[in-house]
């Protein structure tokens, strides 16, 4: 990558980081659409309860952490680590590969 | 809680074994054409995307009241990496959420995979390029013209979610609704939602655009007039 795209490529994660471990505390908590329309019909009850209620990161707070803020803020900064990282392995592994036959780049 | 996405238990079991075997067949071909339309140079940027949009699905905006939605990111993310990367960044994100913050149920993985990947990001990303076919030539090479169609692409492909959630609930809802209902309930608050979603895809679009437009992967799939330039053709 240029320089100039490898700086631009860390701003860009930085927001991220930013949005998902400071912003995201700021965010609605009201129902999202889905869980409203599903109230307001009748059809809310059936919802179960998830298989991993009890993981330490359910419902992005960390458990243990008893400050709500710094709660959030932790479980949005994994979950965009954690995304990074899987995507960027993913994408990876399912690259183009330019020195495969159809590849307009020279061999 | 920030956000919700399809939980289990709406769906019953039978419904949602089909829709993972549509996330499946999805996710297939989406890895495949990824490796014909996905350089090494784009990996980082579509790592990129996918973890910026786990971060904007945690911002819940206001949008009725008692009401919140937030933004998918799918018909952005196919704007910028390409429709089948654009795929898989939208389905790691959901995979990530429903592993690690118990966001959106286990069964109903496959019915969250098919609603925001295929119908909302992978149809988003049709509308958009149908939308360029239909228009004239000199206006489809403009950016604004870009920016205009990834926003109303945007905007509609948040509502098509909530009918592919409607026609889920038809087929094999537990809860005995009136389809009418819910399917005018869903589609209507996901419109709204959708406005959001357009303004902030054709916001973003539009940044990328006027700094790097070398990045928009929608761009590149537009044919521009090719400049002969003198030295390069020597070399």
């Amino acid at each position: 990558m240029t320089r100039n795209g490898r700086v631009l490529w860390i701003v860009g994660l930085l927001l991220a980081l930013a949005l998902a471990g400071i912003v995201s505390f700021y965010a609605s908590s009201q129902p999202d659409g889905l869980e409203k329309v599903a109230g307001d019909t009748g059809f809310l009850a059936t919802a179960e309860d998830h298989d991993l209620a009890e993981s330490p990161l359910a419902d992005y707070g960390v458990d243990g952490v008893d400050d709500a803020r710094l709660s959030v803020g932790l479980a949005g900064v994994l979950g965009v680590t954690v995304t990074l990282a899987l995507g960027g392995g993913l994408f990876w592994l399912a690259r183009r590969r330019d020195d495969e036959p159809g590849s307009s780049a020279p061999a | 809680m920030p956000n919700v996405h399809v939980p289990d238990g709406f769906i019953n079991a039978g419904t949602s074994v089909g829709a993972g075997a549509l996330a499946l067949g999805t996710m297939a071909v989406a890895v495949r054409r990824t490796r014909d339309e996905l350089s090494e140079r784009m990996v980082p940027l579509a790592a990129l995307t996918a973890a910026f949009i786990f971060a904007v699905q945690m911002l819940n905006f206001p949008v009725a009241s008692g009401t919140s939605g937030h933004l998918l990111g799918g018909v952005l993310a196919a704007v910028l990496v390409g429709p089948w990367a654009g795929a898989i960044c939208v389905t790691v994100v959901l995979v990530v959420q429903a592993l690690l913050f118990a966001d959106g149920g286990l069964s109903a993985l496959g019915l969250n995979i098919v609603n925001l990947c295929l119908v909302s990001t992978l149809g988003g990303y049709a509308l958009f390029v149908a939308a360029r076919r239909l228009l004239p030539r000199r206006l489809v090479d403009r950016d604004a013209t870009t920016v205009w169609v990834a926003g109303v692409a945007a905007v509609l492909s948040v509502p098509m979610a909530a009918a592919a959630f409607t026609l889920e609930f038809a087929v094999g809802g537990n809860a005995d609704v009136s389809i009418g209902t819910v399917a005018g309930a869903m589609v209507g608050t996901h419109l709204l939602i959708g406005i959001g979603e357009g303004l902030i895809t054709a916001a973003a679009v539009g940044a990328v655009l006027a700094s790097r437009p070398d990045l928009v992967h929608a761009v590149d799939t537009v044919d521009r007039p090719l400049e002969l330039r003198p030295r390069e053709v020597l070399a």
